[in-house]
């Protein structure tokens, strides 16, 4: 051992360049992907799945599933899971819509103060669980159901009815309800109308505009959600610490890693994206229902198991989790595109998940080592 | 050897420690100076786990007196402890196994690039420095990015210890160390260890293995019931003598003779 060049280990074989690449938590997720477009392309091509129109479609609805995901998947890699993301979508719109509706609030005052009351419920989730050493699993699944409940309680007692709508008129000119609400590049629109890409309206107000009139902000914000993440987890000192608070938290704390201060902060991540979640939909909508977000929690974290990240924290990617987003997007509206019953989604749901973590697990033995 | 020329480093007078009944620590003195390895030996349950994570700022002792570089120190946190320059080693959890030797090395000390008004992590940089100090330890790494959880498990001690080095450990505590290793392995730490001690870094190795204690230490103290019979100087004990206090005498004269004397 007293020469600086260790003799190279005889027993290790050249690891191939090809075993290398599939070694990494986005294999299954990218698999998925290509499978999936094959699939729709092959049976539903001519459903007009794949037109401008049948594109946004779909696009919209894996953006809303990327928005979820990719604050579960922060916060399953710091060890952590959140169950409430469901209700607090709910709660998140429902908050809006009685602050703008009945007390008759500028529609982004509402939403202001929402994201802080949501961030703050999502901090006191958080602390809860590093104080008490809980499992998140269990104080999450508490505030599936406190939240649920004042989403229901507080409309049923203030306005007799758990659906408020009448948000699109009140939104109508905000700054803040088109951050969340509106569209970005109606002009490229225009003009695919014009050469004859989409189609126009025929009839009504609208006559000769084109049927899709931008990009909706639900797209870009799940864009930046998911960028922003993916830069602040693997380029970042932060980045480091979600790892290791997830991998080893006893490990990290030894090393000075704020542990606490990251689940923390991750908890508050999570609610706010379901928060931006329940604005873009409330926006969208221009109503906000009590029963808004159910078994959303699981749908984003079966994205992101399908992402590559590990129930038991400290690995994961957030672009293999956007995949899955894409996944679910896809396959959702394919099957709706294709005239399938929907309720095999939930079918395709439960199969996916499966194979996913099995993967997964295979994954990991080869990269620690086990056998 | 020279060691004894200095003062030491950390003295420890007299440290007690109890957890409710239990009493773990009961006056323990022991001290470390740069450049020594001092190896503290005791069987499982003796309490040098607990010693150790009083000095590395885990623990606060019950009583007795800590004394660093000539003051009384008063570590609240490991945090503390370690920016003094005492790092520490832990039997279990040195490393995360599914985080590359680059993350694990730099782990709570991450290097920044800024662009502008962002920060980034310094990946060039702290690649670079990982591969170069694994080196100097010893151990070619395929790739900076391998997770430790690949290396075997005297590689993973030896990112853990290169890394204490790196980051200007005065005093480098090593908890069992070499207790789940091989023979290769073992000699590869015990070599490491050696090369640590040369660079003036005093080394606290804990163990329960007297072979592997005589073989790189300069001083000996030996824990039992968390009591210490004293410290003695390389070449001032026999191994078969230290074999016996930690096993607290008797017990092992009788045992020793039915094995044949190999234990
Ligand atoms: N946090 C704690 N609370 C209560 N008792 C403890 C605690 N930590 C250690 N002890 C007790 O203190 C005694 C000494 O334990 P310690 O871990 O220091 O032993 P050790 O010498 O490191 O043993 P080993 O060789 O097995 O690592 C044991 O009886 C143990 O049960
Ligand atoms: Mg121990």
């Amino acid at each position: 051992m007293t020469d600086a060049n260790a003799a190279v280990d005889e027993r290790v074989k050249e690891t191939s360049r090809l075993r290398k690449a599939l070694i990494r938590p986005e294999l299954g997720a990218i698999v998925g992907v290509i499978a999936v477009f094959v699939f729709f392309i092959l049976f539903a091509s001519d459903s007009g799945m794949f037109n401008p129109q049948g594109v946004l479609n779909w696009s919209t609805v894996s953006a809303q599933f990327m928005i979820i995901a990719v604050g579960a998947c922060m916060l399953m890699i710091a060890g952590e899971f959140d169950l409430s993301v469901g209700s607090m979508i709910g709660f998140a719109g429902m908050s809006i819509a009685l602050m703008t509706v009945t007390l008759n609030w500028p529609v982004w005052i509402a939403i202001i103060v929402t994201f802080a009351l949501c961030i703050s419920i999502g901090a006191l989730i958080g602390y809860i669980v590093v104080r008490t050493g809980l499992p998140s699993f269990i104080v999450s699944l508490a505030f599936l159901f406190i939240l649920r409940g004042f989403t229901i309680f507080f409309p049923q007692v203030i306005e007799r009815r758990t659906i408020i709508g009448g948000i699109s008129d009140v939104a109508e000119g905000d700054w803040l309800a088109q951050v969340f609400g509106g569209h970005v590049g109606g002009w490229v629109f225009d003009w695919m109308a014009e050469i004859g890409m989409i189609a126009t309206f025929s009839r009504g107000t609208r006559e000769g505009q084109p049927i899709v009139d931008g990009i909706p902000m639900l797209i870009i914000w799940a864009l930046l959600l998911v960028a922003v993440a993916h830069v602040v987890l693997t380029r970042t000192k932060f980045g480091n610490w979600v790892f290791a608070s997830g991998g080893d938290a006893q490990a990290a704390r030894y090393v000075g890693v704020p542990v606490d201060r990251v689940k923390i902060l991750m908890f508050m991540f999570t609610a706010f994206c379901a928060t931006v979640f329940a604005t873009c939909q409330v926006m969208e909508f221009g109503s906000a229902g009590a029963d808004r977000g159910l078994l959303k929690e699981f749908e984003a974290i079966i994205a992101v198991v399908i992402g590559g990240a590990l129930l038991t924290g400290g690995y994961g990617s957030v672009i293999g989790a956007a995949l899955g987003a894409l996944i679910f997007g896809v396959v959702q509206q394919g099957l709706f595109f294709a005239g399938v019953e929907s309720s095999l989604f939930r079918v395709f749901l439960g199969v996916i998940l499966l194979f996913a973590v099995i993967l997964n697990t295979y994954i990991r033995r080869i990269i620690t080592g086990e056998s | 050897m020279s060691s004894y020329d200095h003062n030491p480093i950390v003295e420890m007078k007299g440290i007690e420690k109890h957890f409710g009944p239990v009493i773990a620590l009961a006056g323990v003195s022991f001290d470390i100076r740069p450049g020594e390895c001092h190896c503290l030996l005791g069987d499982n349950g003796a309490g040098k786990s607990t010693f150790i994570k009083t000095m590395s700022g885990v623990h606060k002792p019950t009583s007795g007196e800590m004394i660093f570089e000539g003051k009384a120190m008063n570590f609240t946190s490991p945090r503390d402890a370690m920016e003094a320059g005492i790092a520490t080693v832990y039997q279990d959890l040195a490393m995360i196994p599914l985080m590359s030797v680059t993350r694990n090395f730099w782990m709570g000390r991450e290097p920044v690039r800024k662009v502008g008004p962002l920060k980034f992590m310094d990946f060039a940089k702290a690649n670079a420095v990982t591969m170069e100090e694994m080196g100097k330890m010893g151990i070619n790494l395929r790739s900076p990015d391998q997770a430790v959880g690949t290396l075997s498990g005297g590689e993973r001690q030896t990112v853990a210890i290169a890394r204490a080095v790196y980051f200007g450990a005065k005093v480098l505590i090593l908890d069992e160390p070499t207790s789940a290793l091989g023979v290769r392995q073992t000699a590869n730490v015990l070599a490491t260890i050696d090369k640590v001690r040369k660079t003036g870094i005093g080394v606290v190795f804990i163990t329960h293995n007297v072979r592997h204690a005589v073989a790189v230490g300069d001083r000996f103290t030996v824990l039992n019931r968390g009591k210490t019979l004293g410290t003695a100087q390389r070449g001032q004990i026999t191994p078969e003598e230290l074999q016996d206090m930690m096993a607290g005498g008797q017990e092992m004269v009788a045992l020793e003779g039915s094995l044949g004397g190999t234990v």
